[in-house]
């Protein structure tokens, strides 16, 4: 049997005189009668056989050269710095960072990573990152939330799986979710003002939509301003370097799905949800917040902020119940997206666009 | 130390592309940006310096001790690390046809089957991304049971005064109302407070156990019974489950639906903030409202199955933190039963061989032995000398320690939760209580000099106020 812990038998032995008890069990002295007997797991083994055991598994996964299947995952070239810088175990094995102290590079580098996710989007505050893009668009939604208006219109062209999350997350809470028709691939304009009401407190649409289709977003934005709702931007990291902004769509809150962003496709996750909202909305948006101070001496010094937002200190008054989040692939995104550039992500943008086929084949 | 947008020169590059093969499409000029996303643009060589420069500015479980009450550091083995990078694990899409991903459903099936057995539940769901989306998860599995069964006056979630702050934003997420109440003074659960707050209005009991002093709920059938006979569930917060894994089953102690950490108790590294993974196991009762889709054995290999009809709908984008429930399975297969048992044995032993060496200076809030942690108050000593925990806290960094839990539970004054889990030697625990004495003395040599801690560090304590009065949240050229 391996396990990982460090004690030799008479370190064991050493350690229960101090305690005063006479042996391991005698830790759970009382508890003897909801003891489980006889738990059906199986022997331990050596690193060796659970290393082969997890090759056989995995060869016995189809890995493709190419793959088309898209639909919210993609196959893209990760430059090696990411997985290189990635892998030191300063990042990989810390804890949120509560200590600033001594946790500046992980600050630091969350505080990168909001910067680039608000030039992404164009707008001007993010957070350290949100569990996928599906929940990101749930989480923001819910930030629109006003009193006395209780209806939220989506676009059917959004994911079905984000659909699906923002139904789990909304309709126990008393929210209505319509969905607004498509025209010609696109959000129908003409539904979404027969839709709109006094009652619409956020009207959320995918750019580009989950049919590839490039929304009239900012005409989308005007009419949703008009009938005084709160509008949500799904958007792909990539794209976003060539489309019109969100915040330049008009939209309040922008969000996304960062897997493109150097993180291989690991059947589904781990993923990252990212945000992007108007300064107003700054205090409702969910989860950790890196924000830029001073110590003492002057020194620039970063610290999780905004705190009284959160479940451990506003309890059952939190804007969300989000502790661990998806820091890690906030860095991946962090450093890929430093490796690729401005003009490599447009770059990369640009092909990805005429490599679709119905650009490429006409 | 400079931002990466501070070292950005135009004209910089990391990554070169080839040169597009088709022909050009472009897009009409009213769809695009007016200006670039400003990223950075920078060499290789700048990159790769600045991130491990940031990465020195970090400290992980790798770099030593790490006793963050309720966060259970343990060491992340390198053998999860190698095998969440397997090729035939990361290459693989989501929703590749079950047939050419039979080895990752394998993986699944068997975890969701290892961790079922674990906390004796029927069902499991990897979905979850971390433990308060585990929570959430298992809250509205909550919900619908009682919806269902016509139940629909359950609207509050009872939770002790020492319950992790997730539980109640949790309820509040699912539309709950949060009942608090007041732990009893050993700070386990009140039974009488429970009895008066249990109704036909209660949907669940949130409780951990070993709850958040470290101390087991001995009477956990009796609170189970209150609150089954009031027709509400029992919800097991897994964050504490290192202390018993192996050897006492939530579902033994008669919780109908759990949450686990695997990043806490499964190994796998907390990542400076996740990704984790929060699977939630729940009884046959339950499982109709799970999540899916759900793997399933067939005659020919594994299957997905659709999730079932009174599903609650997805909680996430397909199947979860996939590479994070792999390494928490390599750990399951390398350690067997017997192994999860003595990990288990072995960091009760250690918080509790570090108690009995630190309670007559630091005074822990319980004197039973305690299970995987155990709090002290610095309450006295500040009273005394005007030292509190966050300047032991902030010392500690200066002889490179990570700090405990401070100012959790909240029931404590001035509290210290120290988790050290069972990857610590005992030199490391005596290294580390030798310390704690020393600084205590330290403090009672000089307390003001005491509070000026950390010395060592790239920053001194950073002002907070300041940073959340007037929020900075991203870099600005400007500045």
């Amino acid at each position: 049997m391996s396990t990982y812990t460090p004690h030799t038998a008479s370190d064991i032995r050493e350690m229960l005189d101090v305690v005063g008890v006479k042996s391991l069990e005698g830790l759970y002295e009382g508890l003897e009668g909801i003891f489980a007997r006889d738990m059906n797991l199986p022997e331990g083994k050596s690193q060796q056989e659970v290393a082969r055991w997890f090759e056989e598994l995995a060869a016995r996964n189809k890995v493709f050269g190419s793959v088309f299947l898209g639909a919210g995952a993609y196959q893209r070239y990760i430059p090696p710095v990411v997985k290189s810088l990635l892998s030191r175990s300063e990042f990989v094995t810390a804890y949120t960072p509560y200590q600033a102290e001594m946790s500046q590079g992980i600050l630091q580098a969350i505080f990168e990573f909001q910067t680039m996710i608000t030039e992404l989007t164009g707008m001007q505050v993010s957070n350290a990152s949100l569990y996928d893009g599906s929940t990101a668009l749930a989480d923001g939604i819910l930030m629109l939330s006003e009193r006395k208006k209780n209806k939220v219109l989506l676009s059917e062209a959004i994911h079905p799986y984000s659909i699906e999350v923002v139904k789990t997350y909304l309709l126990p809470l008393g929210f209505e979710v319509e969905m607004i028709a498509l025209e010609d691939g696109k959000t129908s304009l003409t539904d979404l003002e027969k839709k709109l009401s006094d009652d619409v407190f956020a009207v959320a649409l995918a750019q580009p939509n989950f049919y590839g289709v490039i929304e009239d977003a900012a005409v989308i934005g005007e009419a949703t301003k008009a009938a005084g709702s709160g509008y949500i931007m799904q958007v792909e990291p990539f794209a976003a370097t060539l489309l019109k902004t969100p915040f330049d769509c008009g939209a309040d809150i922008a969000v996304g799905e960062g897997q493109p962003l150097g993180m291989p496709l690991s059947y589904g996750g781990p993923y990252l949800g990212f945000i992007g909202a108007r300064e107003k909305l700054t205090r409702r948006m969910q989860g950790r917040v890196v924000g830029k101070t001073q110590d003492a001496q002057g020194r620039d010094a970063y610290v999780l902020t905004l705190q009284a937002r959160e479940q451990h200190i506003r309890r059952e008054k939190a804007s969300s119940s989000i502790c661990s989040n998806q820091a890690l692939c906030a860095l991946t995104a962090t450093v890929c997206m430093a490796a690729v550039g401005t003009e490599g992500m447009k770059e990369v943008a640009r092909q990805s666009l005429s490599k679709a086929p119905t650009n490429s084949w006409r | 130390m400079k931002t990466i947008f501070e070292k950005s020169q135009p004209g910089k590059r990391t990554l070169s592309i080839a040169a597009c093969d088709v022909p050009e499409y472009s897009l009409p000029e009213g769809l695009l940006r007016s200006a670039d996303a400003e990223l950075p643009e920078v060499s290789e060589i700048e990159l790769v310096r600045h991130y491990t420069a940031l990465s020195k500015r970090a400290y992980g479980v790798d770099d030593g001790f790490y006793p963050l009450g309720s966060c259970t550091m343990k060491y992340n083995p390198k053998l999860n690390e190698e095998v969440a990078a397997l090729p035939g694990f990361t290459g693989i899409h989501p929703l590749q046809c079950p047939e050419t991903v039979q080895g990752a459903l394998e993986a699944m099936y068997r975890l969701s089957e290892k961790l079922a057995e674990i906390t004796g539940m029927d069902e499991v769901t990897l979905q979850p991304a971390a433990g308060a989306h585990g929570e959430y998860t298992a809250l509205q599995l909550i919900r619908s049971y009682h919806l269902e069964r016509g139940d629909t006056q359950r609207d509050k979630i009872i939770v002790p005064d020492s319950a992790h702050g997730t539980n109640p934003a949790s309820a509040t997420m699912v539309g709950y109302t949060t009942v608090n109440i007041p732990s009893g003074a050993d700070g386990c659960v009140d039974l009488e407070a429970l009895k008066a707050a249990v109704g036909n209005d209660t949907a669940a009991l949130m409780l951990t156990n070993p709850n958040t002093v470290g101390i087991f709920e001995k009477d956990i059938e009796q609170i189970a019974k209150i609150v089954h006979d009031a027709g509400g569930l029992l919800y097991y917060d897994g964050a504490n489950l290192n202390a018993i894994m192996g050897i006492i089953r939530p579902g033994d102690m008669g919780y109908d639906v759990v949450h686990l950490n695997l990043h806490k108790t499964f190994s796998t590294p907390h990542g400076g903030g996740g990704p984790g993974s929060g699977p939630v196991g729940c009884k046959k009762a339950l499982a109709k409202y799970l999540p899916g889709p759900l793997v399933v054995k067939t005659e020919s290999g594994y299957g997905l199955l659709d999730a079932p009809e009174s599903s609650i709908g997805g909680v996430k984008t397909f199947y979860g933190n996939f590479l994070v429930t792999l390494r928490a399975l390599a750990y399951i297969e390398l350690l067997g039963r017997e192994g999860l048992k003595e990990s288990a044995e072995l960091a009760v032993l250690n918080a509790n061989y570090m108690m009995a060496r630190l309670k007559d200076k630091f005074p822990a809030y319980s004197s039973r032995i305690c299970m995987h942690e155990f709090v002290v108050s610095c309450e006295e000593i500040k009273k005394e000398i005007g030292v509190s925990a966050l300047d032991f806290a902030k010392a500690m960094i200066d002889r490179r320690m990570h700090p405990p839990t401070i100012y959790f539970p909240l029931i404590v004054h001035e509290a210290m939760m120290f988790e050290p889990t069972e990857t610590e030697s005992k030199e490391t625990l005596d290294w580390a209580c030798d310390t704690m004495l020393e600084l205590l003395e330290e403090a009672y040599r000089d307390p003001e000099a005491f509070k000026k801690h950390p010395l060592t560090t790239p920053i001194g304590r950073p002002d907070e106020v300041a940073a959340a009065r007037k929020p900075v949240l991203i870099w600005q050229r400007e500045n």
